[in-house]
């Protein structure tokens, strides 16, 4: 109880992040979900991690509404008609993600709007365009606070992409996170480098390998909060992680992760997760009263669930002791890790997962991004901050090889010095290249900026240092950001340009 | 093969031509600018037994093997300097190192070193970066100790055989006769100089150590100036 009116009490806290915790609290005095022992075991060494997604779970994880069917069709629910010009498009929308759910509460895939927008585009100026846009992407920046929350542009080139661009460099918000889906075969040189070019100004969009992540479900993709990438009209019922690190700590030597605790840790994880999704699907009653699953909006067979890992890296530097090889820089180290991440995916692609059709009843891999209480975990399959290799080449090379086995999602992100906004085809150079060598996702933003990328969402630098003066703040993951940012020294992120 | 002093290989430079290349500077000038940004590079260095400090003598090979840990991630080469045409064999064979990769193969030079003497370069480079420091004799004499003539020479002759991919004036109000070079070129080149980037490049102070180090960069208002008039004269200018 303490910890409820610590909530209530609280002047770090506004309003609304006072509401959604105590909210949490009370879902966590259920025990709903049975945990063997073993598991217990798991997650209080924090090996395997529920990512407090809470402990009765009533809504899934992330939700990717099927934007394109609400705009043709509208919401009998919500009382709208399909939308005939771009202020009921903008209207409408604005309308719909107050009412798709998710971890954060908030809506966290926003849709591919260039495409969404575009079409309503004729007989307006591109002034008057702006304005309408900027409202729009302010209202959203201002009443979605939280940061994993994402909006998806291309992979074609559109008057609407290109004004949304214009408009992001201006406005310096933090939300939505964007992400471009390039495509050589299908973006024009132009978009890509301005896509580039903005990103070092606000630090969107993102770029993500189109080509090579399109056919990942039978559905057509959505980038989701950090950099998900997930099924339309469906999404993630929930994410859990194995902390790699940690299971490598609780291991006696190579063979005793290899045999004993990994698959332990693997098995109890995967079961944990079933039974989130089957008290999910079973009786949460989520996917009986939606208005989202009766509109068509979303499916329960487009739902997969999303198996983290955390901490490759520094498992790998863990398992190898005293020999001081690196991972990024030793084969050794590299190659060690390499056998982690095909020991997980071999499990993962035959441990069946409930009510996961998409995915053909298995989870998927997915490369978590770390939380503010990590230290010493890096993110994901990334190489630690401060460690990076000194050339790019080797560093890309590096991502490449490992993003192979993540299909829901994994990236990179490389501050750049200013000197890069003068030459954006330099940049476009090197994610071709790097997308060419099988490089999914990746990200810039500019060493100086105010909005700077934690570890995938986005967060400003301003905001971080009024939250350490204990002010309360406008986003939650600010909160997030800053726990971050100290614990994994992002400020010695490597800069690359010159 | 023919070895050349290196001096730096930058693997990555987003400043030295267009996209994403990898630099390679060679060490040795044949003049003396007195706003030089690296004058360290300038000494020659002959005895290509002996290696000094961070100068490495290397074959075209040797400095390919380092070029491919870049592919793909770069659009091509440049070679730099110092006075990278000093080295005229090393160049063509590092170039035809490079165009069977595909890359293009950019010089970056002073200009004084009379290129059309070298077909069988000339035929595996890309293109040329020149820069233009002065017009008059007089002016060029003062600001580099050296002679223009042969600049003149290479501007008409890489234009004519389509190789002039970009042209540098570094601007310095009464040191550089800005003005006049522009003129130069048009009555060089006639209508063909919208054919190139002409780039304008304010005068910086830093890291230069000779005669100019305590000069001021020139007002933004004068670099637009030089600009606008670039423009209308049917120029393709670029700042920097």
């Amino acid at each position: 109880m303490t910890n409820i009116l610590e909530i209530v009490k609280s002047q770090k806290l506004t309003y609304e992040q006072k509401v959604f915790s105590l909210a949490h609290a009370a879902e966590d005095t259920l025990e709903v979900i049975d945990i063997p022992a073993k598991t217990k075991y798991y997650l209080e060494e924090n090996a395997i991690d529920d990512l407090f997604e809470g402990s009765a779970p009533y809504r899934p994880r992330y939700i990717l509404p099927d934007y394109d069917k609400f705009i043709k069709n509208g919401s009998e629910f919500l009382q709208l008609d399909p939308p005939e010009d771009l202020d009921e498009l903008l209207n409408s929308l604005m309308i719909l993600y107050r009412h798709v759910p998710s971890i954060t509460s908030f809506p966290v895939y926003l849709g591919n709007l260039d495409k969404m927008i575009d079409p309503f585009l004729e007989g307006y100026e591109d002034k008057e365009i702006k304005k309408k846009l900027r409202l729009f992407l302010n209202y959203l920046d201002r009443t979605i606070t939280d940061s994993f929350c994402h909006a998806n542009l291309g992979p074609e080139d559109t008057r609407a992409g290109r004004l949304i661009l214009e408009v992001e460099k201006e406005l310096q918000n933090a939300v939505p996170n964007f992400t471009f889906k390039y495509d050589a075969e299908i973006t024009s040189d132009e978009i890509a480098e301005l896509a580039l070019y903005t990103s070092l100004y606000c630090a969107n969009p993102a770029i993500c390998n189109h080509s090579l992540v399109k056919d990942t479900y039978s559905t057509d993709y959505g980038i989701a909060s950090c950099y998900n990438i997930l099924p339309i009209g469906g999404g993630a019922y929930t994410l859990a992680r194995v902390v790699l690190p940690k299971a490598a700590k609780l291991a006696k030597d190579q063979d005793d992760f290899f045999e004993n605790i990994l698959p332990q840790c693997l098995n109890t994880m995967g079961d944990l997760m079933n039974k989130r999704i089957q008290f999910l699907v079973e009786e949460s009653g989520f996917f009986e009263s939606s208005f989202l699953v009766k509109e068509g909006l979303i499916d329960k067979n487009n739902f997969i669930g999303m198996f983290g890992i955390v901490g490759l890296a520094d498992s790998a530097n863990i398992l190898l002791g005293e020999k001081g090889k690196r991972y990024g820089h030793d084969k050794e180290a590299d190659d060690l890790a390499d056998k982690i991440m095909h020991t997980i995916s071999e499990f993962v692609t035959s441990f069946p997962a409930k009510y996961s059709p998409i995915s053909n009843g298995h989870f998927l891999l997915h490369a978590q991004v770390g939380m503010d209480y990590d230290e010493d975990i890096t993110a994901g399959v990334r190489i630690p901050v401060g460690d990076e290799p000194e050339n790019m080449s080797d560093h890309l090379r590096h991502s490449a090889r490992f993003h192979k086995l993540i299909p829901t999602g994994c990236s990179d992100i490389f501050a750049m010095e200013s000197t890069a906004r003068n030459n954006p085809s330099a940049m476009l150079d090197m994610v071709k290249g790097a997308f060419d060598l099988g490089v999914k996702y990746t990200s810039f933003y500019e060493e100086n900026g105010d909005l700077i990328r934690i570890t995938g969402y986005l967060v400003k630098r301003s905001e971080m240092e009024k939250y350490k003066r204990d002010e309360a703040v406008l986003q939650n993951t600010t909160h997030l950001g800053t726990g971050n940012y100290d614990n994994n020294n992002l400020k010695d992120r490597k800069v690359r340009g010159v | 093969m023919k070895k050349a002093p290196v001096r730096n290989i930058i693997h990555h430079s987003l400043v030295d031509g267009p996209g994403n290349r990898t630099s390679i500077f060679l060490q040795g000038c044949n003049i003396k600018c007195g706003y030089c940004h690296n004058p360290e590079t300038q000494e020659i260095y002959t005895d290509s037994s002996t290696s000094c400090g961070v100068v490495k003598w290397m074959t075209a090979d040797e400095v390919f093997h380092e070029v491919e840990r870049d592919i793909p991630f770069i659009r091509g080469i440049t070679l730099s300097g110092g006075e990278c045409t000093l080295y005229p064999k090393f160049l063509e064979d590092l170039f035809t190192l490079g165009q069977k990769r595909g890359l293009s193969c950019l010089i970056d030079t002073n200009g004084t070193v009379d290129l059309s003497k070298y077909p069988e370069l000339m035929e595996v480079s890309s293109g040329v970066m020149l820069d233009v420091k002065a017009w008059d004799q007089n002016k060029f004499k003062k600001l580099t100790e050296g002679n223009n003539k042969n600049v003149k020479k290479n501007l008409k002759f890489l234009s004519d055989t389509n190789k002039l991919e970009e042209v540098r004036i570094v601007c310095i109000p009464e040191e550089v006769d800005v003005e006049v070079i522009l003129k130069g070129i048009k009555d060089t080149l006639g209508e063909r100089i919208d054919q190139f980037t002409l780039r304008l490049i304010k005068f910086r102070n830093h890291g230069v150590i000779g005669r100019l180090k305590d000069t001021k960069s020139p007002s933004d208002q004068y670099m637009n100036n030089l600009k606008n008039m670039a423009v209308d004269m049917g120029f393709k200018v670029m700042q920097s």
